[in-house]
């Protein structure tokens, strides 16, 4: 076979040379005669090719499924627990007063060792990250440069707010900045508070490029209060939790990334956890998990990929073992001119 | 209404008519952007796109940057109107070529140069040798004494020989000095696009001679866009200019034609566009439901609790906007873009040049191949299209005495040799009118030889075999006509000519020997209008066997008369014909009528047979496109006993037992009725047995047919596979195009004369044959071939390979549309049925232009599910195509089933492998978006029969290309997609859902194909294994042809008994050694295949054997 560009190059001389002579210069590309592979299905091929993936297929299944299983993962539901009991009938009334504690305190069991980095995440459900008006209302431009403070055509009803009766823009603007997760945990392990790391928890790349160094909170959370405050002291690009909430979720249910613990916890240790319950989300009925996990090379706990590579795997050698039955119960040889319609009932192809 | 030209009359006539200025532009300068975007908008696909790309300025309801969707149609529409700007421009450039060329034209008394574009009616034009005729001209002067000269008419009506053109005798012996300040008026018509009529009178005013009205015809004008040949200078009245000479008023737009899958594309976007408002009424309806019942919940969305009135619209109109991109704006531009490949495949193909000329094949429009292989009907010619219109004098009969009998050759035939040198005056009388009764013209060369120009290729058949019997037709000047018989030389004044029509179907010259002054009227014609003229008491009998035996064989045939004329009733005669001839109404009708009246009391001279042999592999030709189920008529103005021997020997109709002909006839409405319902009646009998039936109808029997029993006739058209149809006429041919048009058949005329152009534009597809009879039909088709066998791969080859690409190239765009539209319509239902869109903009553009065009591209040029010979040797095969058995609403459906099983793949596997914290928004649509790529690659190549190199590189180079256009764009950081690449890419679960994507959404589809492949396999795939294990079938075409011996099939044909035979000569036959094995057959396609499998058994042993 000659290669593609060469092919490619006759097709343009010979064109060329048209112009001058009527008569078309002879080339493989212009006569349709290009070598080609034509590749038929042949039981054998078929059935290798099946039988092949299935044998590919299920070790990666249990690859993953094993890297999955040894991801070790605590998630513990606290929106309904963190509720005091004379507001369980009133979760709305508890969650919007300022006045009520909020601080609610929870024990976590470690049911395998955790090696070090332990992922802290918070996980929402219900919540729709990715519903067009929240997900459009946000200003990148204005995160990104302190020049563009004034651009925030998009972040409406969170744009601008009237500071003694003129205008000004809010920074960050937008709903999702103004809905910022604003639940805080505390861990401690016998009495002995654990460090969580939060620095490194947003891209690098996002605080570098995407949210600017001279850009300073202003004007946020003044009109009504949505979710976190921001101080107005720390240029956006170090607000690494507003970085990571800006990071809209495609999902209704996800987890985003609170902080890392950066030592390893035992089994059966117990931790306490004293949760900051502030976040709204009973108002719709959604839930707030908190969730310890460390990772493995698939990412975090998720079964998934290995349930469904065992299945596609299992159902290609499914596939292989019913072809080869079939092949021997009913045998068809290929290209069989008696098969050809023509041959067998003259009438009926042609006279309808 | 008439209009009056005063020669050379600067005052009177200049404003009254238009310049010479000629415009073929479509455009000018202002009006080119709102015209040509008007024609753009007037296609519905484009409006949709148009108002679509409108929504998406509406900030509130875009799901993505408009840009995605403009800048694509901006790029169509660009791509379309620089197209029609440029070839605008280049009509523009040629018409001021044209406008600009210089002429010379007398003004007031002298000639000077003007621009062609400001000649005006009136004014004198001279032109020199070899010069282009400017505008319509009646001539009035030449260089020739005689005031004859020679124009080409090749660009007018494609004839290339030269014709003669002569100055009206008012004008003759005008001199030379004096033409400049000649004064008259012409009356002449208003200008029409007839180039072979002009009915006019010419007055020249005093002091010229001659105040009486001169008649005007056609050989009295030169026309524009000729040349003037082998003439020195010649000088004409300008009559019509510009956009009214008759090449102007014949040029016109030709309607575009439609194919069949164009029209069922179109169908399927209508289904598409339903499918579309459905699904955007249901999620609309479903996003205001949940907008009001949970959004409201959701205070992080501060969804206000007033909301203006068009708020319930703008849910569903982002779904609008988000289901846009289900009906693929690439489409057109892709199709255009094979489509044009596609006809340059036609133009570039080896194998389909005629290699005696040179011509190769050409598709002059690019936009209908894949019809081809939908044929059903093909129509065709017979004199030029199945034959080669190259005739040869082959036998004779004067005097009942038959010449060339037994050699097959009157040439060499000893007795006719003998019988001229002994002078025998009958045959003397013979050969002159076979020399002089014509309108050829001898050239005479340098070296002394000489060439004859004729008009028509019996004429010079027959001067050159007068020639070859010593009677050479050495001169013609003017009105002298000379021959050299035997070394003598005998002149003759040639007095008058009445001319050939096909409604007389003879012509005749009236002659007067020089040295007798006798007058003569010699004439030639068909027998059926030259037998009855017959001198009383003459017997016929033996001229009409001869016509008959002749006509068996498949020859032409022409009857040769002659009269001496008295010299008062010639002159009496003459006086009349002339008034006839300068008649301004029905002057055809009239001439015709005073020629009747000299043409009588013929003394018959004999029978001339001219052969005109088939072409090279009609029969094959016509047999294998028979085989795949394509319908022959044969639409011809030669006569039935001609045309029924043509079609049996090129195995258009089976003889008996196998094939049946059934004639209609009658002169009467009642006569054509009862024997209309007399063959309707057989046929629908035999319809249910594998017999050939076929109907032979004349001209005239159809236009009683079409006129009072369409219904009926249109039943037989349907029923019968085969049909004749003898001495129709243009416009009764393209009736016949159009009723099978009408009964919903793709049709294909195929023809080589003026007098198929009809046809050949009112059909389907229209094939030119670049034949002898000149490039008219050529250039009014689409497609252009230099023989008739060319047909045969024009449509089995490309014809079949451009349906197959088209339906693949047009249902994948749909499924790669649907694909990413589905996967938008389900993440709708986990973001809140908001609109949201998965994509972002850059994505959802670059998916239609880049990532998924080049490899279907690519695919749907150059793949071949057959090799061409399987396809030659199993035309059967067409039927796929015919039956439009790859592009339907049910392989649709499939295509439709596809891409909503592969969105739901993508998304599920995407959805949950992505979950949690790894369901960030940007990572998670490039994971989607690389699962269709890589979905797509391999559809592309599942559906890829044949592998090239070009298409590997293309399928696996687009998936390569499609990460490096993501790393680019992930490299930039003003993007939001900054870095999302890099990140997926270095994550080991990004490749085992691409993975599990592939191997979920291919498996199943593979194995379904599989077992259709192998349990339910259609012919085409019969046919790719046979090919591949190189099985016995490829040596089914080892069986013969069935022998088609013409003696042994006349006999039986119950039409023409003949009274006398003559078994020895059979021209157009090869003598075949099977004759025994007759029983084929030939005329139904499966008969070979039945008979096939009968022997099938030891035919594949004898394969082994081999």
């Amino acid at each position: 076979m000659s290669p593609g560009g060469a092919e490619g190059g006759s097709e343009t001389s010979s064109a060329a040379t048209k112009k001058h002579s009527k008569k078309p210069k002879y080339s493989r590309f212009t006569q349709q005669e290009l070598p080609a592979c034509k590749p038929i299905l042949t039981p054998g091929w078929v059935i290798t090719a099946f039988i092949f993936i299935g044998v590919i297929f299920i070790p990666i299944g249990l690859a993953s499924l094993f890297a999955s299983r040894n991801v070790v993962e605590i998630a513990d539901r606290y929106d309904e627990d963190c509720v005091p009991s004379i507001y369980a009938s009133d979760t709305l009334a508890y969650i919007r007063s300022s006045q009520t504690n909020k601080s609610c305190t929870k024990t976590l069991n470690v049911p395998k060792k955790m090696k070090n980095p332990i992922y802290v995440y918070y996980q929402l459900d219900n919540f729709y990250q990715n519903h067009r008006r929240y997900v459009k209302s946000r200003s990148d431009k204005q995160l990104r440069s302190k020049a563009n403070e004034y651009k925030t055509k998009d972040c409406s009803p969170e744009a601008t707010v009237l500071v003694s009766n003129k205008e000004m823009p809010i920074v960050p603007c937008g709903l999702i900045a103004w809905s910022m997760f604003n639940d805080t945990y505390g861990f401690s392990l016998n009495d002995k508070a654990i460090q969580v790391n939060k620095k490194g928890i947003a891209w690098k790349s996002d605080g570098e490029y995407k949210f600017g160094s001279d850009v300073y909170p202003k004007n946020f959370q003044s009109g009504v209060i949505g979710g976190a405050k921001l101080n107005e002291n720390i240029p956006l690009s170090q607000q690494e939790d507003l970085i990571v909430w800006m990071r809209t979720a495609a999902l209704p249910n996800f987890r985003k990334l609170y902080g890392k613990i950066e030592v390893d916890l035992e089994v059966n240790e117990k931790i306490t956890v004293v949760i900051q319950n502030n976040y709204n989300t009973y108002s719709f009925g959604g839930k707030k998990t908190l969730v310890l996990s460390t990772t493995s090379w698939i990412g975090g706990k998720n079964d998934f990929l290995g349930v469904a590579y065992l299945t596609v795997g299992g159902l290609c050698l499914f596939m292989a073992i019913s072809f080869i039955f079939l092949y021997v119960v009913r045998p068809r040889p290929l290209g069989d001119p008696s098969y050809l319609s023509w041959n067998r009932n003259p009438d009926g192809l042609f006279f309808n | 209404m008439k209009r009056y030209v005063y020669i050379n009359d600067d005052e009177l006539s200049p404003n009254l008519y238009c310049d010479n200025r000629i415009s073929n532009r479509k455009y000018t300068l202002l009006n080119f952007l709102p015209k040509n975007l008007w024609e753009q908008f007037s296609r519905f696909m484009n409006q949709y796109f148009l108002l679509i790309a409108c929504l998406q300025l509406w900030p509130l309801i875009t799901p993505v940057n408009p840009a995605s969707t403009w800048g694509p149609l901006i790029l169509i529409f660009a791509v379309s109107a620089t197209k029609e700007a440029w070839d605008d421009y280049n009509r523009y450039l040629s018409d001021k070529k044209a406008n600009e060329k210089e002429v010379w034209v007398v003004k007031q008394g002298i000639k000077k140069p003007i621009q062609a574009q400001d000649t005006h009616v009136g004014n004198i034009i001279w032109l020199r040798e070899n010069d282009e005729v400017p505008c319509d001209l009646v001539l009035i002067g030449t260089s020739d004494p005689q005031g004859l000269c020679y124009v080409e008419t090749a660009a007018l009506d494609g004839e290339t020989d030269l014709k003669t053109r002569v100055i009206p005798s008012a004008c003759m012996g005008i001199d030379f000095e004096l033409l400049h300040k000649i004064k008259g008026v012409i009356e002449c018509p208003n200008p029409d696009k007839d180039i072979r009529r002009f009915d006019a009178n010419l007055r020249l005013f005093p002091p010229f001679i001659d105040n009486d009205v001169c008649p005007l015809t056609i050989n009295n004008t030169i026309l524009q866009s000729c040349y003037l040949r082998n003439t020195e200078w010649a000088c004409g009245v300008a009559v019509y200019t510009g956009n009214e000479t008759k090449m102007g008023m014949s040029r016109g737009i030709p309607e575009p034609k439609l194919t069949a899958m164009d029209a069922m594309i179109d169908k399927l976007t209508g289904a598409i566009f339903i499918f579309q408002i459905v699904v955007v009424v249901v999620l609309g309806i479903a996003g205001n439901v949940w907008k009001e019942t949970e959004a409201r919940k959701q205070w992080y969305v501060q969804y206000p609790n007033e909301s203006p009135w068009y708020e319930l619209l703008v849910i569903p109109l982002r779904f609008e906007l988000l289901c846009s991109i289900m009906i693929p704006i690439s489409i057109k531009v892709s199709l255009d873009l094979v489509k044009s490949l596609y006809a340059k495949f036609i133009d570039w193909d080896n194998e389909m040049i005629d290699l005696e000329t040179g011509t190769p094949a050409h598709a002059a429009n690019t936009a209908i191949s894949e019809d081809l292989g939908q044929v059903e009907y093909i129509l065709t010619d017979k004199t030029g299209t199945l034959t080669e219109n190259r005739m040869i004098f082959k036998r004779c009969c004067i005097s009942s005495i038959f010449y060339g009998n037994e050699s097959g050759d009157a040439l060499q035939d000893v007795e006719l040799l003998n019988a001229i040198a002994s002078g025998s005056p009958d045959i003397i009388r013979f050969l002159t009118v076979m020399a002089i009764c014509n309108t050829v013209i001898p050239m005479r060369s340098k070296s002394g030889s000489i060439s004859y120009k004729a008009q028509s290729q019996d004429e010079e058949a027959l001067v050159r075999a007068a020639a070859r019997l010593h009677m050479v037709f050495v001169n013609k000047n003017a009105n002298t006509l000379e021959i050299n018989f035997n070394g003598a030389i005998v002149q003759y004044d040639l007095l008058d000519i009445l001319e050939f029509s096909s409604d007389r179907k003879r012509m005749s010259v009236v002659v007067k020997d020089c040295r007798s002054g006798k007058i003569f009227l010699l004439s030639k014609g068909a027998d059926e209008s030259i037998l009855p003229c017959a001198r009383v008491g003459q017997q016929t009998r033996s001229f009409t066997e001869a016509v008959e035996q002749y006509a068996q064989l498949g020859l032409r045939t022409l009857c040769l008369a002659w009269r001496e004329l008295d010299e008062d009733e010639y002159r009496a005669w003459s006086s009349i014909f002339k008034e006839a001839n300068s008649a301004l109404v029905d002057r055809e009708w009239r001439v015709a009528e005073v020629c009747q009246r000299l043409e009588h009391e013929l003394e018959i001279l004999g029978v001339v047979a001219i052969e005109d042999r088939l072409q090279d592999g009609v029969p094959e030709t016509i047999e294998s496109l028979r085989k795949a189920g394509i319908n022959f008529w044969m639409l011809t103005g030669d006569k039935q006993t001609t045309a029924v021997q043509i079609a049996l020997s090129c195995s258009f109709v089976s003889p008996e037992p196998k094939g049946q002909l059934l004639l209609i006839n009658g002169k009467t409405e009642d006569e054509v009725c009862r024997s209309l319902e007399r063959v309707l009646l057989t046929t629908r009998v035999t319809n249910s047995e594998p017999k050939d039936v076929a109907f032979v109808i004349d001209g005239w029997a159809l236009e009683i047919a079409l006129k009072h029993y369409k219904k009926a006739f249109v039943e037989l058209a349907i029923l019968s596979r085969t049909a004749i149809c003898c001495r129709v006429t243009p416009s009764q041919k393209a009736q016949l195009v159009e009723l099978l048009k009408s009964c919903d058949y793709r049709t294909l005329a195929i023809g080589d004369g003026g007098n198929d152009v009809r046809m050949i534009q009112q059909a389907d597809i229209g094939v030119g044959i670049s034949g002898r009879e000149g490039l008219q039909a050529a250039r009014a088709a689409d497609y252009s071939i230099g023989k008739f066998r060319f047909l045969k791969r024009l449509i089995l080859v490309h014809g079949r390979y451009s349906y197959n690409r088209t339906a693949f190239l047009s249902q994948y765009s749909f499924y790669k549309s649907l694909l990413i539209c589905f996967i938008q319509i389900f993440f709708s239902f986990i973001s809140g049925v908001s609109g949201t869109s998965l994509f972002n903009s850059v994505s959802l553009m670059a998916y239609n232009v880049f990532y998924t065009s080049i490899p279907v591209l690519v695919t749907s040029v150059l793949d071949k599910d057959l090799s061409e010979g399987t396809v030659l040797q199993h035309p059967q095969i067409l039927f796929y195509c015919q039956a439009g058995r790859l592009l339907n609403p049910s392989t649709f459906a499939g295509w439709f089933g596809r891409s909503l099983f592969h969105a739901i793949v993508v998304f599920v596997i995407t959805i949950h492998a992505y979950a949690y914290e790894k369901s960030e928004m940007e990572e998670m649509s490039m994971v989607a978006l690389s699962g269709c790529i890589w979905l797509q690659a391999f559809v592309v190549a599942f559906e890829t029969n044949s592998f090239t190199m070009l298409q590997h590189l293309a399928i696996w180079g687009n998936l390569v290309g499609f990460y490096i256009i993501n790393w680019i764009v992930s490299a930039l950081p003003s993007t939001g997609m900054y870095t999302i690449m890099f990140r997926l890419c270095r994550q080991p679960s990004y490749w085992t859902t691409m993975f599990l994507i592939v191997g979920a959404g291919m498996g199943p589809v593979l194995a379904l194909k599989y077992f259709r492949y192998t349990y339910r396999s259609s012919k085409i795939n019969i046919l790719q294994q046979a090919e591949r294990l190189g099985g016995p079938i490829l040596s089914l075409g080892n069986i013969e042809p069935q022998p088609r011996s013409l003696e042994n099939d006349v006999a039986p044909l119950s039409i023409t008994q003949p009274k006398s035979r003559n078994p020895v000569y059979e021209p157009l036959l090869s003598d075949s050694p099977n004759a025994t094995r007759r029983s084929f057959g030939s005329g139904t396609p499966f008969d070979f295949f039945q008979s096939q499998s009968r022997l099938s058994s030891s035919y594949s042993r004898n394969c082994k054997d081999n």
